[in-house]
């Protein structure tokens, strides 16, 4: 799927040649190499500044790809006036925009052009390498049918069943402007300017047919999708995403993530289902409280990340042995425990959340905290997991402000668009 | 704040002015019927002998029976968009001025002493087929820069005398009549904001917000001083800076209301000064980057309600600024459109979307009926305007290029 970029120029600079695109796939991704890495499971690649992710594929790229360092997510809402034609124009020219950005490419005629015109592309991020940057599409139940029920786009019978709003959970201090949406972008990169300039420009391309609802801006993922990458940490300071799905597993993929044949509807095989919450972290708390607490909400040890019960970061936690006190050594109401596959019908998430500050609120607090995204293959699963978290531990320090759902249709093959077989 | 209009010095053009042949591209090859109609001209009342024709050459044989020079228009469906204008008609004298008139709704009107309102507003329908037209594009340039002309000339005109009647009520302290008068009176200026603009420091003076005014040091004057007057801030209120709104600042004295009342007439009187010099004229990429000017007006100052800080009356500069740029657009349309196909597209989707956005506004009021305070449109309706005004700001900023066509090697 990638020989044939193989002639392309890679990178906005227009230096980096590709030896041996057959490699294509392989963790060759190294300083100043530029690796095309397929985004099919299983052929996971580190990323690296030249990394370019294949935009075509079985899948969307940004799911299963190896979770790059920064984030910019942003929703939008189409506008009142825009039609279904309209809506299909702007999913043929994000994903003509799309796909050449992803290549490290400008949009459109580039920078340059009319000197009485603006350029289509905005150009902040001439000179910088596609930086394994991936775009990742969803649409919102709304796009089918309003909360009012209207079907602006003849699409209220092409609703996947599985895609309605999230019901109300436990902690949920939801801000409106920061809930639900008729699309989604996830733009993906190892150089934030890389993920801002995309989302700009195609922000920019809507402009007439929709508009940015919401958006927001990640740093440090904190997840790793990829068992070549190490565990990060999120803003508690803890390691995150220890027994994530990774794009190693096969098998967890096609059980836990992709939207199956049987499953359908025909444009959803391959695809999934995002979850994206917005979770701000009561930091201030958290910092003052001491470190056995810390370690006892979580579950895990804050250094190495292995579970109580004894081991390391990757010793599977054990929730029966007790401790002096006969009390199990992970608490009844650790995060870890709540959270674990065991306890939720064997439901893994694949989790690719990134830490943000929004600077600070009025009281000198750090506005800050987990922009969490789950892919999974429906929400419902999500939804089993984030209901046996209602007693957890964890919710004395966090606050959900934000949510939404979008179904994430699969991937784009080469010369079609965004979502064509729903339109069809 | 946006493009500036740079008055260019005599042009090679002034001959057609002088020739008042204003807006039709005189053509004899042209297809059509040909029709001739009688106007009678009196200081108050402009009668044409019938108001509809058929499409193609219309002669107006023009008789001023009155006591002081006049002129006669045609104006486009939005009564802004001048189409032709014979000037300088003299009492007791008969004048010819002939029109290529496509099929549509136009109004024809008098201007007395040639400023102020336009007397005796009257529709005028032409029906019929399109006329072709061989004007070469340079002609359509030609009659695209002499019809821009003249309509900031009759914005300019209509803003003096309303000045004045809104800085008497100011002066004299009738401030009920002069609060009613704030928003109507800024009308023909909003049209016309990026010409006025182009004159250095006439926009400062006549328009500055007091935020503006004291971060570049200059003397506090215009519309928005005599506003604060005229709204008073309450203890606690915050100018829009977030400064308080009473710090450095008192109501005026009687003396101090003069002084701003007689700046701001003066002011305006200069602006009419330049913009009715023999000399004064455009460039054709000054009238369509005029239009993408006044609506980034829209976008950077009105959608954000800090215009007009104490009045609330932001809306109506919204709408005419919107107005503006919708007839400087219109100025320019024909020649967009009959560049190419691209033209043609570029036109269609600009037309829709100037029509969603008036449909927009139009959800709080009218210039004529007022709007809606802008202090109560909520957040979201602000986003529904702005969404409009982004929509609208995309193919907008295309129209230079496409009007001029100039491809960069």
């Amino acid at each position: 799927m990638t020989s044939d970029e193989s002639g392309r120029s890679l990178s906005r600079r227009g230096l980096i040649g590709l030896a041996g695109a057959g490699a294509a796939g392989l963790a060759l991704g190294g300083a100043g190499g530029a690796v095309i890495a397929a985004n099919v499971a299983g052929a996971a690649a580190s990323n690296g500044v030249g990394t370019v992710h294949a935009f075509h594929g079985e899948h969307q790229a940004g799911i299963s790809t190896p979770a790059q360092d920064r984030l910019h997510f942003a929703v939008f809402d189409v506008d009142s006036t825009a039609s279904r034609d309209d809506l299909i124009q702007l999913l043929k020219d994000w994903t003509a925009a799309a796909a050449r950005m992803t290549a490290g490419e400008e949009v459109g005629g580039g920078a340059d052009g009319s000197p009485l015109a603006p350029p289509d592309d905005t150009g902040e991020a001439l000179g910088l390498p596609a930086s394994a940057l991936t775009l990742t599409f969803g649409f919102g139940p709304a796009l089918f049918e309003t909360a009012d029920g209207d079907d602006r786009f003849g699409l209220a019978d092409r609703r996947p069943p599985e895609l309605t709003a999230l019901p109300r959970f436990r902690g949920d201090a939801l801000v409106e402007q920061l809930t639900g949406g008729d699309l989604c972008i996830q733009a993906c990169a190892d150089d934030p300017q890389v993920a801002v300039h995309a989302i700009r420009n195609l922000s920019r391309i809507a402009f007439g047919t929709a508009s940015l609802r919401w958006s927001q801006l990640g740093f440090g993922r904190t997840s790793s999708t990829s068992t070549s990458q190490a565990t990060p940490r999120n803003l508690f300071g803890f390691k995150d995403g220890t027994a994530n799905v990774k794009a190693e597993e096969q098998k967890a993929l096609d059980e836990q993530v992709w939207v199956g044949a049987e499953q359908g509807p025909t444009w959803m095989v391959g695809g999934s289902y995002l979850v994206a919450r917005k979770i701000r972290m009561v930091i201030e708390s958290w910092d003052r409280t001491r470190l056995e607490e810390q370690e006892r909400v979580i579950g895990r040890s804050k250094g190495e990340g292995a579970p109580l019960s004894g081991g390391t970061e990757f010793t599977e936690p054990d929730f029966h042995t007790t401790g002096a006190t006969d009390a199990p050594l992970i608490d009844r109401d650790a995060h870890v425990r709540l959270a674990h596959p065991d306890l939720n019908d064997g439901i893994r998430l694949l989790r690719r959340g990134y830490n943000y500050v929004d600077g600070n609120d009025s009281l000198g607090r750090l506005d800050a905290g987990l922009f969490f995204l789950s892919y999974q293959s429906s929400p419902e699963r999500f939804v089993t997991v984030q209901r046996s978290l209602a007693n957890d531990a964890l919710n004395e320090y966090l606050k959900h402000v934000g949510s939404a759902v979008f179904a994430i249709p699969r991937g784009i093959a080469t010369g079609s668009w965004i979502g064509r077989e729903l339109f069809r | 704040m946006s493009a500036r209009l740079r008055p260019i010095a005599a042009v090679a053009a002034i001959g057609v002015v002088a020739l008042a042949l204003a807006g039709c591209v005189p053509n004899p090859r042209a297809t059509g019927a040909s029709t001739a109609l009688d106007v009678k001209v009196a200081d108050d009342s402009c009668e044409v002998s019938a108001s509809t024709a058929k499409s193609g050459t219309v002669t107006f044989r023009i008789a001023n029976t009155g006591t002081d020079v006049n002129e006669f228009e045609i104006l486009a469906d939005d009564k802004l968009r001048i189409v032709g204008e014979k000037e300088n008609i003299t009492p007791g004298q008969t004048v010819s001025y002939v029109a290529q008139l496509n099929p549509g709704t136009y109004y024809t009107a008098c201007k007395f002493q040639q400023v102020g309102q336009p007397v005796g507003l009257a529709s005028f329908t032409v029906s019929g087929e399109e006329i072709e037209s061989d004007a070469s594009e340079k002609k359509q340039i030609s009659a695209a820069v002499t019809n821009y002309v003249a309509y900031i000339k009759s914005q300019v005109g209509a803003l003096v005398p309303a000045t004045k009647a809104f800085t008497d009520a100011y002066r004299n302290g009738d401030d009920a009549t002069a609060r009613t008068l704030f928003a109507s009176t800024r009308v023909a200026y909003e049209r016309i904001e990026p010409t006025a603009e182009a004159f250095g420091d006439l926009d400062p003076k006549i328009d500055y917000r007091e935020v503006d005014a004291d971060a570049e040091g200059l003397d506090w004057t215009g519309f928005h001083r005599i506003e604060k007057d005229l709204w008073p801030p309450a203890a606690g209120d915050k100018n829009s800076d977030g400064t308080d709104a009473l710090a450095g600042w008192a109501a005026s004295t009687p003396a101090e209301r003069a002084q701003f009342a007689d700046g701001l007439v003066a002011d305006v009187a200069q602006l009419s000064e330049l913009v009715n010099a023999k000399d004064f004229t455009v460039g054709i990429a000054d009238i369509s980057n005029g239009a993408i000017g006044l609506l980034d007006e829209v976008a950077t100052g009105k959608i954000e309600g800090e215009e007009d800080w104490w009045s609330h009356t932001d809306l109506t500069d919204f709408a005419a600024n919107v107005e503006g740029a919708h007839v400087a657009y219109g100025i320019v349309r024909d020649i967009a459109k009959n560049k190419d196909a691209d033209g043609a597209k570029l036109v269609k989707t600009i037309d829709a979307r100037f029509d969603d956005l008036e449909a927009e506004l139009a959800k709080y009021g009218s210039i004529d009926g007022g709007f809606t305070p802008y202090d109560e449109v909520t957040d979201s309706q602000r986003k529904e305007l702005s969404d409009a005004v982004n929509a609208l700001g995309k193919p907008l900023s295309q129209l230079t290029h496409t009007v001029l066509g100039v491809k960069k090697a």
